[in-house]
């Protein structure tokens, strides 16, 4: 479905472009970027557990926690950020597991596993930062840095080059090996055109930012991240046990997998990139407040899962839905800002937008059964 | 092959099976039949390992096993193929014949090698799937049950189990299903089929073994046995009464 929403984000794109032509400029694109790397970030941790057919209503909570509980140690209790960041992340992935043993050995549903954690995780931030309310996190900080860094122009077209050129290094052996394994081989062409688009597209992105600031590093890690778990679902045992569970639990347990563990180590995943997108938030903002993890972040990720492609269903979805997604909402929401559009028509554009991605996939998949 | 003597199993009140004996000589395919509530199932779920009898040995070329669990029937060389396939409907055909027996090193699935196997696999049993990178929910209820069938293979059982493999099948694909049967005895495995279908017992059978009641009602070879002896066996009636 990546197609109809490619296709759509073009529209955005040109709509608000027309509306105001400071929306493509490089200054407002790079704004956009660093924007959604936080609430992507949590987005691709959701994408794990809706892969299993399960939901994970927490994640903003545990966001806004894990960023309060670096900011109280690192700002508060002097310890090295390094290690206050360690034990943020830490702490999420052990709720992740509290929530995954919940949801397995004792059966309750994830929905109602995940809502509870909702509401206590906030409860535990409020808990928290109860004296003062806000914890400002110095300027010149690593984690205020990481929203300050820019990629310079060589430093990005190296990484891209060497990136291609490793991609279709790849592909081309895997021709070869296919080839003396007497397995079918795509042709050449088709087999080049995905990394061709790539690097092409990329470069484009490298040259069109450094005329403002660079390419944002906030930007770089949601990328990495999309990259690293794509190739993780798709390549390793575990990727494969994750959509055999969403596919058919009741198969997996019978083939000899461990239902229990691929569904709490995607709890803990989820949660734990929850962690990573609540510290690029408190990256941007240079501060952790009661907000921190609120509002509509949980809702905008869930949304920009499943307008990426992800079905609720399990079993179907991949890492760039969260990109794809999230690139969508994010283009509205800083389009209908530029307008300086009220927020009541932004919720009611992005909703209209949710129900319209949803209905041509399951219009396209009503299609693709009809056979 | 496989012999299984004097199981029995009681449910409650409920005498399931009593003093049931079945034999599955290698090369042959052994049809069990037998009215609803005959015990068919509950004998294939003691030799399976799923449910354990309350009575009775199974040996495996004169060697008696123990089989407590599913885990340990596999061990053995008994792979079962159950009604509902078990498949995962959004996965390719060799990502489903590999299912939860992955080839990888270091974690990292090897692609390569288990499409290959699979290439392999599926074309000594002559089953045609078009293209077998497609997920599972694209193939017809046929090729649907010769993935399940060849994934019983990919472990190299010596017994192979079909729980009404034809049930719910068309004529062509009944036919693809009942030719892949006759592979497996090809290759001189022992076969149990259990089917409803009298037809396709008839078709593809050597010996059929008979439960009435949760009893022995009879062994007969196929080739040799009229309808209405069968019948009679069957329901305990002559065919005219």
């Amino acid at each position: 479905m990546n197609k109809y929403v490619i296709a759509g984000l073009g529209v955005i794109a040109l709509t608000f472009q027309l509306l105001n032509d400071r929306f493509l400029s490089p200054e407002n694109l790079t704004n956009l970027l660093m924007q959604m790397s936080a609430t992507g970030t949590i987005s691709l941790g959701i994408i794990m557990v809706l892969l299993l057919g399960e939901i994970d209503l927490s994640a903003g909570s545990v966001s806004g926690l894990a960023a309060v509980i670096m900011a109280v140690l690192s700002v508060k209790q002097h310890v090295p950020v390094a290690a206050a960041i360690l034990i943020a992340m830490g702490a999420a992935i052990a709720i992740g597991a509290v929530h995954g043993l919940m949801f397995t050995a004792i059966g309750m549903p994830s929905f109602v596993v995940t809502l509870a954690g909702l509401i206590g995780w906030q409860g535990l931030l409020l808990y928290l930062l109860r004296r003062g309310g806000t914890i400002n996190l110095p300027f010149q900080g690593f984690v205020a840095k990481l929203s300050d860094t820019w990629l310079p122009p060589w430093l990005s077209g190296t990484v891209l080059a060497v990136a291609v050129a490793a991609w279709i290094g790849i592909v081309l052996v895997i021709r070869r090996r296919r080839a003396a394994s007497r397995l079918p081989v795509d042709e050449l062409w088709r087999a080049l055109a995905l990394p061709a688009v790539i690097a092409v597209v990329s470069a484009a992105a490298i040259v069109y930012l450094s005329a403002d600031r660079g390419v944002p590093f906030l930007v770089v890690i949601f990328a990495g991240l999309v990259l690293i778990l794509d190739l993780v679902l798709r390549h390793t045992v575990f990727g494969r046990q994750i959509f055999a569970v969403g596919g058919n639990a009741e198969a997996a347990r019978r083939a000899g997998i461990n239902i229990t563990r691929v569904r709490v180590t995607a709890f803990m995943l989820c949660s734990g990139l929850a962690s990573i997108g609540g510290l690029l938030a408190a990256s941007r903002l240079t501060a952790v407040n009661q907000g921190s993890g609120g509002s509509d972040i949980l809702l905008m990720a869930i949304a920009a899962a499943v307008i990426g492609g992800t079905s609720l269903f399990g079993g179907h979805g991949s890492t760039w839905a969260a990109l794809l997604g999230i690139l969508v909402i994010q283009s509205i929401t800083n389009g209908m800002q530029l307008l300086s559009v009220d927020s009541s028509v932004r919720f009611m554009v992005t909703a209209a937008v949710l129900a319209a991605a949803v209905a041509v996939d399951s219009l396209a998949r009503r299609g693709s059964n009809a056979f | 092959m496989l012999v299984a003597q004097d199981i029995s199993k009681r449910y409650g009140a409920v005498q399931a099976l009593h003093e049931v004996r079945l034999d599955l000589p290698a090369g042959q395919v052994t049809a069990l039949v037998g009215d609803n509530g005959a015990g068919k199932s509950t004998l294939v779920k003691v030799i399976a390992g799923v449910i354990q009898a309350d009575n009775g040995s199974i040996a495996i070329d004169g060697k008696p096993v123990r089989i407590a669990r599913p885990h340990d029937a596999q061990a053995q060389g008994i792979a079962t193929v159950y009604q509902d396939l078990a498949l995962c409907e959004n996965l390719n055909v060799i990502a489903n014949l590999f299912l939860g027996a992955e080839l990888s090193t270091l974690k990292m699935l090897r692609h390569m090698e288990m499409e290959r196997t699979a290439r392999d696999l599926l074309g000594s049993l002559d089953v045609r799937i078009p293209d077998i990178r497609v997920p599972v929910a694209m193939l017809s209820g046929g090729q649907r049950q010769s993935v399940a069938i060849a994934r019983a293979l990919l472990g190299e059982p010596r017994v192979v189990i079909l729980d009404e493999p034809t049930a719910a099948l068309g004529v062509e694909q009944t036919a693809q299903v009942l030719s892949l049967i006759r592979r497996l005895r090809e290759r001189g495995l022992a076969v149990l089929l259990i089917s409803h279908n009298m037809v396709d017992v008839r078709a593809v059978s050597d010996r059929i073994t008979v439960l009435r009641l949760g009893r022995n009602a009879g062994d007969f070879i196929t080739s040799e046995v009229d309808e209405a002896a069968l019948i009679k066996a069957i329901t305990g009636m002559a065919a005219d009464e």
